[in-house]
């Protein structure tokens, strides 16, 4: 057949300019961490080594998603369109400096992870694939941050839900199963009502391709059949992200899993759905987050308070955690509300510290829980005197995660505050604060409870409690559990005292979001 | 359904249906078929042979644990999306060659190879939930 | 004939949400099977209907003959039933498996993990 196959110039149909290798950089994480998956899986009678060939891939992924924020951060937004197919017709990877900073961010949150399971992750549960799906995971949402195209990013949903799904029966038990029935639902049909928002944008501008989308919509100007789309948008998206009255789900599931698994999960998967929030209201269809912004700003504002008063009303420490994710969600969703460019800049910022702390705050209960086997915040008590270290690191990740100074939290919060103040929201000014004021009663009373008491709820104040007469010695804590706990809680000190960095490349973000046009030269190669 | 002439004609009728799942794979470029869909063939060809001659039989006969199978596939796809790297062009960028063979020419592509990936990973995924199932079945 | 099948997809939104709305696990995973092949529906509208001949460009030739439908849409929905299968297969083996376990397929039963009693906030300071 070769052989009478016509010469045909190709050229005009290819994208014929050399690809310089930095580029490769885009796709290096998926690449990678699928080849990882791939060996995890051959090397699954081995549960010894697994772990060690899914740090490895990580560490990987980590140094090239530190190389491709590099890559963005100097030469402006990085596009490769697959097979080379001119866009909008292939399919494109586009790395804008919010998806590469938030593609670093869960990369170093999953190697945190990765480390932390080697000691907490049993070897049966290892045979069931936890590094596996932990490496899929990190594929889906790598791939959904860095892709360009409106149709893959669902593709990249699916991947990540569908290895979430599989971490969160990992165990198989009761509460598992219970905790996954509603887990998956709702999720799936989160999943189902952006696939239909897809559908109809298709039918109404043709394209698939973000940039091109962005064209199109921008020539529609906000008549109805976009309104309507951003709506169904911001539907589907916050029900990902469990905001306030698609909340629900969180709550009743992210307690289930085994600890390390809750740790992925709350660090990546709600900020998945603010990001595409963040893609589809912000740079997509700005006239659609103009029209919803007052309903954004409530939603916004009832999530923050259903999370910190949730927290507020828990005793059981991982479902207080569960209400501190959605306190999280609440406050990044407010940044999209307001909208200019400090808000924007700051909703990115706080997605990037909450990718940190939410893993870390999972981590440390994890950690609390193996020193003193309970998640009752009626009997915990003590644990300072079993790891004044452990106190260390849950005081600054408590308060780090209430948004004060000087943890990487304050900085978001501020420039959240500061952009609302501009744009003339004192409403939503007064929700973060108050958000925040109630989420600091309740991690305060937390640490107090947990680490400072002296024993649990009936000790007497100066008291050491004795211990329970045959309960076990606490059980050394391992390496692997102090390095992904002090590396991350590091990181969050270290961008909240020196947060400059951070913020040049949040601000950079917000600019390019809010002005789609170097994304768009960047698809298009500057012809359009 | 367990029947004398049912366990006498699966094993002949599994080996026609792989034989006929490559061939669907390897049309797959230019005319309708492809990988997903060869694999789909393939799966239900073992899924016959297990329910005639028992799940045991089916894992003798692939040799390999279908999860490898899969993973094995997913690494053969993963690799056929690099060789554009030495070229200078972006991903999956497909790279063609002509292999002459005994008379005729072969067109060796990545692609191709893609597509073999994917039948790979469909074949492993799908049949070891089918066996898994069946397993329970019994 | 868009029209048509606009409402055929409304129709079947509806009857999928009606099922969604139920207490009984098994209505739900109906409800999601309906759904994932309302949205494929709406996907292939989306992309206009023709009755024109599958996209499939003869050998020698770069470009089709004539006018063929939109291949895109096909794909599209491709992709997307290949998903929601899989996802109501993993949905079946995990209803049934949450009936084995827990006893029950009526949601407002499956309270496993909920807290058992109405625990008070720990108050004080």
């Amino acid at each position: 057949m070769a052989a009478t196959k016509p010469a045909i110039d190709m050229t005009a149909a290819m994208v014929t300019e050399a690809v310089p290798l930095a580029d490769w950089l885009l796709v290096a994480p998926i690449l990678l961490t699928m080849t990882g998956g791939a060996l995890a899986i051959i090397f699954r009678k081995k549960p010894a080594t697994q772990p060690w060939i899914a740090i490895a891939v990580i560490s990987l992924v980590v140094f090239s998603n530190i190389a491709l924020l590099n890559h963005v951060l100097t030469n402006g937004v990085v596009t490769m369109v697959m097979g080379s197919w001119p866009p909008p017709f292939g399919i494109a990877f586009t790395a804008d400096p919010l998806g590469a900073l938030l593609a670093l961010m869960a990369s170093i949150a999953t190697l945190c992870v990765a480390v932390f399971a080697m000691d907490s992750i049993a070897t049966n549960e290892r045979r069931y694939g936890f590094y596996p799906f932990l490496l899929m995971l990190l594929c889906g949402v790598t791939g959904a941050f860095l892709t360009g195209d409106i149709f893959n990013l669902y593709v990249w949903f699916e991947v990540l839900l569908i290895s979430s799904f599989g971490m969160q029966i990992l165990g198989n038990e009761k509460v598992q199963i219970d905790g996954a029935v509603k887990y998956a639902v709702l999720n799936l049909i989160a999943t189902t009502l952006f696939l239909a928002a897809t559908g109809l944008l298709y039918g109404l501008v043709g394209t698939l391709n973000m940039a091109d989308i962005a064209i199109k919509v921008q020539a529609l100007d906000g008549s109805g059949p976009v309104l309507g789309l951003a709506a169904l948008y911001f539907l589907a998206f916050a029900m990902k992200a469990a905001a306030f009255p698609v909340n629900f789900w969180l709550p009743a599931s992210y307690h289930t899993p085994r600890l390390v698994v809750a740790a992925i999960f709350a660090g990546l998967l709600s900020k998945v759905g603010v990001y595409a929030l963040l893609r589809v209201m912000v740079l997509l269809m700005p006239e659609g987050r103009d029209w919803l912004s007052s309903l954004i700003g409530l939603v916004a504002i009832a999530t923050m308070l259903t999370g910190s008063l949730g927290a507020l009303a828990q005793t059981d420490i991982r479902r207080l955690m569960g209400y501190l994710v959605i306190a999280g969600i609440g406050a990044m969703l407010a940044g999209i509300a307001v909208g200019n460019e400090a808000a924007i800049s700051g909703a990115i910022f706080y997605a990037m510290h909450s990718v940190l702390i939410m893993t870390a705050l999972y981590l440390l209960v994890a950690f609390m829980f193996q020193i003193s086997s309970t998640f009752s915040l009626r009997e915990i008590g003590g644990l300072y005197v079993r790891s004044p270290m452990g106190a260390a690191i849950g005081l600054v990740l408590l308060l780090g995660v209430a948004g004060l100074p000087p943890f990487s939290g304050f900085w978001a919060k501020l420039l959240l505050v500061a952009g609302a103040l501009e744009a003339g929201r004192g409403w939503v000014v007064a929700g973060l604060l108050v958000s925040g004021l109630l989420s600091t009663l309740a991690v305060g009373r937390l640490w107090i409870f947990a680490f400072w008491r002296g024993g649990n709820e009936h000790t007497v104040d100066g008291i050491q409690a004795l211990p329970i007469a045959g309960s076990a010695e606490p059980k050394e804590i391992s390496l692997t559990i102090w390095l992904p706990l002090v590396a991350l809680t590091g990181l969050i000190v270290l961008i909240g005292v020196f947060p400059e960095g951070m913020m040049s490349v949040s601000d950079y973000g917000a600019k390019t979001l809010l002005d789609p046009s170097t994304y768009i030269a960047s698809v298009f190669g500057g012809t359009q | 359904m367990n029947t004398l002439i049912f366990r006498t004609v699966a094993p002949y009728l599994s080996a026609l249906m792989l034989l006929f799942s490559v061939f669907v794979l390897l049309r797959g470029h230019n005319e309708p078929g492809g990988g997903f869909i060869g694999g789909l063939i393939a799966v239900s060809a073992f899924a016959i042979y297990g329910i005639a001659c028992g799940v045991s039989a089916v894992r003798r006969a692939m040799k390999y644990h279908p999860m490898s199978i899969a993973a094995s596939g997913l690494l053969l796809a993963v690799l056929s999306v690099m060789p554009s790297i030495f070229l200078g062009q972006s991903a999956m960028t497909s790279q063609w060659l002509a292999v002459p063979f005994l008379g005729t020419v072969i067109d060796l592509s990545t692609p191709l190879f893609f597509d073999i990936g994917v039948y790979l990973v469909v074949v492993g995924a799908i049949s070891s939930i089918a066996l898994s199932l069946e397993e329970r079945a019994d | 004939m868009e029209t048509l099948f606009s409402m055929l997809v409304g129709i079947l939104f509806a009857g999928s949400i009606y099922l969604l709305l139920s207490r009984k696990l098994v209505r739900i995973l109906l409800g999601i099977a309906i759904l994932g092949n309302a949205v494929n529906l709406l996907i292939f509208t989306a992309g206009r209907l023709t009755r024109d001949v599958p996209p499939i460009i003869p050998v020698n030739n770069y470009l089709p003959l004539e006018a063929t439908a939109n291949p895109l849409p096909q794909a599209l929905v491709l992709t997307a039933i290949v998903i929601s299968f899989s996802f109501l297969a993993f949905f079946l083996v995990l209803g049934y498996r949450a009936y084995q376990e827990l006893g029950t397929d009526d949601l407002l039963e499956m309270r496993v993990a909920e807290p058992k009693e109405h625990y008070e906030p720990p108050l004080g300071y």
